[in-house]
């Protein structure tokens, strides 16, 4: 065990980025014409990093595995960005933001990180509007702002439900100037398989042509990964089908450290699971909960007839309802970080009072908003008299216009209709906060090695907070790594092009091709995805909301023997050399069932509770918080980062000790 | 229920593909569409068999994966609805459902239900940008109002997922849909004005050189769109174009 | 961004299509009126016939203009037809069109045609004994052979006068025509950019009524013809 240098620039906070930027070593444009980038993923990180990279000089490389850039899956985030603007005037800076960040965080990100984060975030608002991301305004025609869990401001933006997607078409189309210029060369249908090392630099990588099978060699002076997080380990999750750990989990192979892999964010309003066919889950934004309220019947004999189809939620009368995140959490309510959201509907299921066929789900309920919005509609419309049939009309007017897009993708999915009866929701894997460690400078523990956005993990902690997500991906994309990057790249002027025909390259891609041929001629019986839903299933029920050491032993163990299986028993119909899309999925659930194991043990390892990481055993036991997560600030204060060695579960744990200079630690309370 | 697939089989762009028959038995109404193809191809690679190949990839209706041809129609029989979002309740037991690419020359199949759209990108290269570099130093967010009416519409426009159902149903394979509402939403914001000409002229060009069949204004692209995108999009569209052959 | 121009653009063509069709339209309409003068009044109809038949301005400028319009539209729009065509060369094994898109804006080729099969009709009767009065017997007086009246009205009323067979023909050609301009006029709106949330559903309303309303008065003079005169 070592301790790892975030190489934090000295100074007062609020002064660290100001002073690097006007420190750092600059490459001059004539060079930058020189040198190199690939850049893996196209979200809004990656996207927004090839195109600022590009613009600058550099000559880039990008890569993704869909048929086009604008399909990342940023493009599925739907509430918002924040941004720390304080266009509502009310009382939010940068360093609320930077506060909130770090609380919600739970105080495990890195300070210095999160308070540049808040500092760029304004340029974020400036340059999407001016590339033409059409944000919701105010009939003023200025910027209008909601605000999400776990805040007292309103400083997200956002475009309709849709923000991610229109900040990651804006990425798109920053980069689509660069593919004409020529500058960015675009590797559609492309899957990154390793990074090669060169003299102890990253000077490259091995992907996979995913149309014809080819395994191509791509070289480059740095190698920037933007590949997402890996909710999927869970095979359930809200993330994309595609959606994978490969990339960082090869570069972690390679050397680069893997940090907090156990800080999972289970988003709370996520639409149930509905049967074993499921293939996936499929997130409500988060600002539903700004109008809805949660509940569950208080009694158990109603919990049961809901779920036996004897009982209807709407004839429950209000006495025998059960709000119980008001009931706990008085200050905030039904707007509590999604964290302790996510856990106070596991805790009612559990005990016995979740809703649907399965038991596993609660209800978030808009009829007092359609009320509440009825009457003062009918205030504004002079409608004094109003009967209650139209507030009720005149309120889910109201609703349908901030939500009308999220309450028809419900009912598509659930064929109900939650204008008229609530909404079922139930917490799912939503975001990864652990990820490749990085330096301040971004820069994984393999040097020119860089991860940004999810895939690294230093921004948020251990719980990220809403519309935080699409701040990290852009700021590190456009505003952070095109200036650290450059103090990597200033001592690279003089190298010229790196050469694939090296022996470096040849043993990376061997290795490639033999791990394909094993999987395609391996001739088993289970097809991947057996794999995939059994890994999920042991993640779930024993790294999911709620862990314990015994479940956290049984899952190392049982991953590993799941493993073991896979590679002896695992079918990958097709060849290696055509489009093959369950040999694609066979290498990634692999790369999964590695990072499961040592998920597994950086919960075990730390012996505490703290943001999305709940140990059962660590909690409050007494007074007011009773049962609430309990930290350890004194024991474990750092940031976990594991160094691969050849077994998941036997990764060297090297620890980054958090320092909080400029915010006092203490408990997270929402009550 | 049971049902009787007819699925487009071609493994290879150069090879001719086939429609192939399939039996599925036991399929959940609340199983969505790609759900109840995952069972096909569990079947297909239990029976050693190779599956099919189709695009997907959120399953939330929003990265514009997923373009499959259902019974006739992009996306299949509901409207604004994307294949992933289609669930089997829209079906009944012992229904027959032909399951075919979306087709157009300009996206030529890669294998099975596998399209290449790469056409779209390439128009998107030729001027679907404002051009401004990241810096940092472009002007506040609020300096310059945009009308909320103008933003809403933008924001309209720029829904389009990109999966080119529109393409797909409309009877000349005309991408006119696709490329009207990237032209619009950049014409709608004074941001992009100041390139809107030039910005018509060639994302119109490329949409030609991709081989796109042309619009006749059947209107059936708005139909099918899974965002609902408007057909007054075309006719901006057409406005940037003809205002820009004048001018310029 | 620099400009890309195009010698021939899709949109172009497509404008190219709505203009001769805006153009064509006019013509329905002020041939409509005029042959409704028929029914109203013969002197009258006969007076506006001969003044269009030998004015200069319409017989050497509109004439030509007319004539190159609808040989234009004919032809331009079989090769768009062909052309669209061409751009999907695997055809769906099932696809329904009627799910999505009107008869009418689907088969605009199939009503187009008609209405050229019928102006062959037309022609026969009507266009090119003129022509050949007019410009190869070189008789400009608009009078009937030996006598002292107009011959325009009796002629028109020559042709559908117990004439069944070619009412019916003009009735079908005539609906044929209606469901191209159901379809065709909106388009044109749309096509050379007209489009908004006000005025389009009154264009929308406005050509259906001239869809339904020109043809209809066409048929109706035929009917109008075919009945009303005892001989």
């Amino acid at each position: 065990m070592s301790t790892l240098d975030g190489k934090i620039p000295g100074g007062p906070i609020s002064e660290k980025w100001t002073n690097y930027k006007n420190k750092v070593d600059l490459v001059n444009p004539a060079n930058k014409r020189n040198i190199d980038v690939i850049v893996v993923g196209t979200g809004l990180a990656g996207g927004s990093a090839a195109a600022t990279l590009a613009e600058q000089g550099y000559n880039v490389k990008a890569f993704c595995y869909q048929d086009s850039p604008r399909r990342a899956h940023s493009i599925a985030a739907q509430g918002g960005i924040n941004a720390a603007k304080n266009y509502q005037g009310d009382g939010d800076s940068v360093y609320r933001l930077f506060y909130d960040t770090v609380k919600g965080g739970d105080y495990r990100s890195r300070e210095a990180n999160v308070h540049r984060l808040a500092e760029v975030s304004t340029n974020i608002i400036d340059q999407c509007v001016a590339q033409g991301v059409p944000f919701a305004r105010d009939y003023g025609g200025l910027l209008d702002n909601r605000s999400f869990g776990g805040v007292l401001v309103s400083r997200t933006f956002y475009a309709k439900g849709q923000t991610g997607q229109q900040l990651l078409l804006g990425a798109y189309s920053a980069m689509n100037r660069q593919i004409a210029r020529g500058k960015i060369k675009m590797y559609n249908r492309h899957e990154m398989l390793d990074v090669v090392i060169v003299d102890g630099k990253a000077r490259g990588i091995i992907a996979r042509n995913l149309v014809t099978g080819e395994i191509e060699r791509h070289s480059a002076h740095a190698v920037v990964l933007g590949t997402g997080g890996y909710g999927n380990v869970f095979y359930l999750s809200t993330n994309a089908m595609g959606s994978n750990v490969t990339a960082g989990w090869k570069a972690h192979k390679r050397g680069a450290h893997f940090a907090n892999p156990c800080y999972t964010q289970i988003h709370p309003t996520c639409i149930p699971r509905s049967g074993d066919y499921q293939s996936k889950l499929t997130l409500m934004s988060e600002s539903l909960r700004n109008d809805g309220r949660i509940w569950v019947p208080a009694k158990k004999e109603d919990a049961q007839a809901i779920r036996d189809g004897k009982l209807k939620p709407t004839e429950i009368s209000e006495e025998d309802r059960d709000y119980y995140l008001e009931r706990r959490y008085p200050a905030f309510g039904n707007l509590v970080p999604r964290d302790v959201a996510s856990r106070a509907a596991k805790e009612r299921c559990d005990e016995g009072h979740g809703v649907n066929a399965t038991g596993e789900a609660v209800y978030l309920d808009f009829a007092a908003a359609i009320v509440r919005y009825g009457k003062e509609q009918a205030t504004i419309k002079g409608e004094d008299n109003a009967s209650e049939s139209r507030i009720k009309e005149l309120g889910k007017a109201i609703v349908k216009a901030k939500y009308g897009n999220l309450f028809d993708m419900y009912k598509q999915i659930v064929a109900d209709d939650p204008y008229e009866t609530p909404m079922m929701i139930y917490p799912a894997v939503h975001y990864t906060m652990g990820g490749i460690w990085v330096d301040y400078n971004l820069m994984t523990s393999i040097p020119g090695c860089y991860a940004i956005g999810e895939a690294n993990f230093s921004d948020h902690g251990a719980n990220r907070l809403g519309a935080s997500a699409l701040m990290q991906g852009l700021a590190d994309g456009y505003f952070v790594l095109p200036y650290t990057i450059g103090s990597y790249l200033s001592s690279d002027i003089r190298t010229g092009q790196i050469s694939t025909d090296t022996k470096e390259f040849d043993e990376a891609e061997k290795q490639v091709k033999e791990r394909i041929d094993s999987l395609v001629n391996n001739n088993g019986t289970n097809p991947v995805d057996y794999y995939h839903r059994k890994l999920g299933n042991i993640m779930w029920n024993k790294c999911g909301m709620a862990r314990n050491e015994e479940g956290l032993k049984e899952a190392i163990k049982e991953i590993a023997e799941l493993r073991e299986d896979f590679w002896k028993n695992v079918s990958v119909p097709g060849k290696a050399n055509e489009l093959n899309q369950e040999l694609e999925k066979a290498g990634r659930v692999a790369d999964f069932l590695e990072l499961g194991e040592l998920f597994a043990k950086d919960a075990l390892e730390r012996n505490e509770s703290c943001g999305g990481h709940f140990r059962e055993e660590y909690v409050e036991k007494s007074g007011e918080q009773k049962g609430e997560a309990l930290r350890d600030d004194k024991n474990y204060a750092f940031v976990s980062a594991w160094e691969y060695t050849g077994v998941p579960s036997e990764a060297i744990l090297h620890k980054e000790k958090l320092e909080f200079n400029d915010i006092e630690l203490k408990q997270r309370s929402y009550k | 229920m049971n049902l009787n697939l007819k699925v487009w089989r071609q493994n290879s762009p150069d090879e001719k593909g086939q429609m192939v028959d399939y039996q599925l038995e036991g399929i959940s109404e609340h199983m969505s569409f790609l759900e109840m193809m995952d069972v096909l191809n569990q079947k297909l690679i239990n029976s050693g068999e190779r599956p099919v190949a189709f695009d997907h990839d959120c399953r939330e209706g929003i990265c514009g994966s997923c373009s499959m041809f259902i019974n006739g129609e992009a996306h299949g029989p509901v409207k604004g609805t994307t294949t992933c979002q289609l669930h089997m309740r829209s079906f009944k037991d012992g229904d027959t459902i032909f399951i075919e690419p979306f087709r157009a020359n300009a996206f030529p199949v890669i294998k099975d239900l596998v399209i290449d759209r790469s056409a779209f990108d390439r128009i998107q290269h030729s001027g679907g940008y404002i051009s401004v570099n990241t810096s940092g130093n472009t002007q506040d967010a609020n300096a310059t109002p945009i009308p909320k009416e103008n933003a809403d519409l933008a924001m309209d426009a720029a829904t389009c997922i990109g999966c080119g159902a529109c393409v797909a149903t409309c009877k000349n394979s005309s991408a006119m849909l696709f490329v009207g509402a990237k032209i619009s939403q950049y014409a709608l914001l004074p941001q992009g004005q100041v390139e809107a000409k030039d910005r018509a002229q060639n994302m119109v060009a490329q949409m030609d050189a991709e081989g796109f069949g042309n619009c006749t204004n059947t209107g059936a692209c708005e139909v099918e769109c899974p965002k609902g995108i408007s057909l007054s999009n075309i006719a901006r569209m057409n406005r940037e174009f003809l205002d820009g052959s004048i001018t310029k | 961004m620099s400009t890309k121009k195009q010698k021939l653009s899709s949109i172009g063509r497509k404008v190219l299509m709505a203009l001769t069709g805006f153009f064509l339209m006019l013509f329905l309409l002020q041939h409509l009126s005029i042959n409704l003068l028929s029914v109203v009044n013969a002197d009258m109809f006969n007076e506006v016939s001969h003044f269009m038949g030998t004015n200069p301005i319409v017989q050497y400028i509109l004439q030509p203009i007319l004539i190159f319009s609808v040989v234009f539209h004919f032809a331009w729009g079989m090769v768009l037809e062909y052309q669209n065509n061409q751009a999907r060369d695997v055809k769906y094994a099932k696809y329904k069109g009627s799910a999505n898109a009107t008869w009418m804006s689907r088969n605009m080729i199939i009503s187009g045609l008609a209405v050229l099969a019928f102006l062959a009709i037309h022609f026969y009767d009507f266009w090119l004994p003129e022509i050949n009065t007019k410009y190869i017997q070189g008789d400009m007086s608009g009078m009937s052979h030996g006598s002292d009246h107009f011959r325009y009205h009796e002629e028109l009323v020559s042709k559908f006068a117990h004439q069944p067979i070619r009412v019916v023909l003009y009735f079908v050609a005539f609906v044929m025509l209606s469901l191209h301009l159901l379809h065709g006029f909106q388009s044109s709106f749309q096509t050379v950019g007209f489009n908004h949330s006000k005025y389009t559903p009154i264009i929308k309303k406005l050509g259906n009524l001239f869809a339904i309303a020109i043809p209809l008065g066409f048929v109706i003079i035929a009917i109008y013809h075919y009945n009303i005169h005892p001989h």
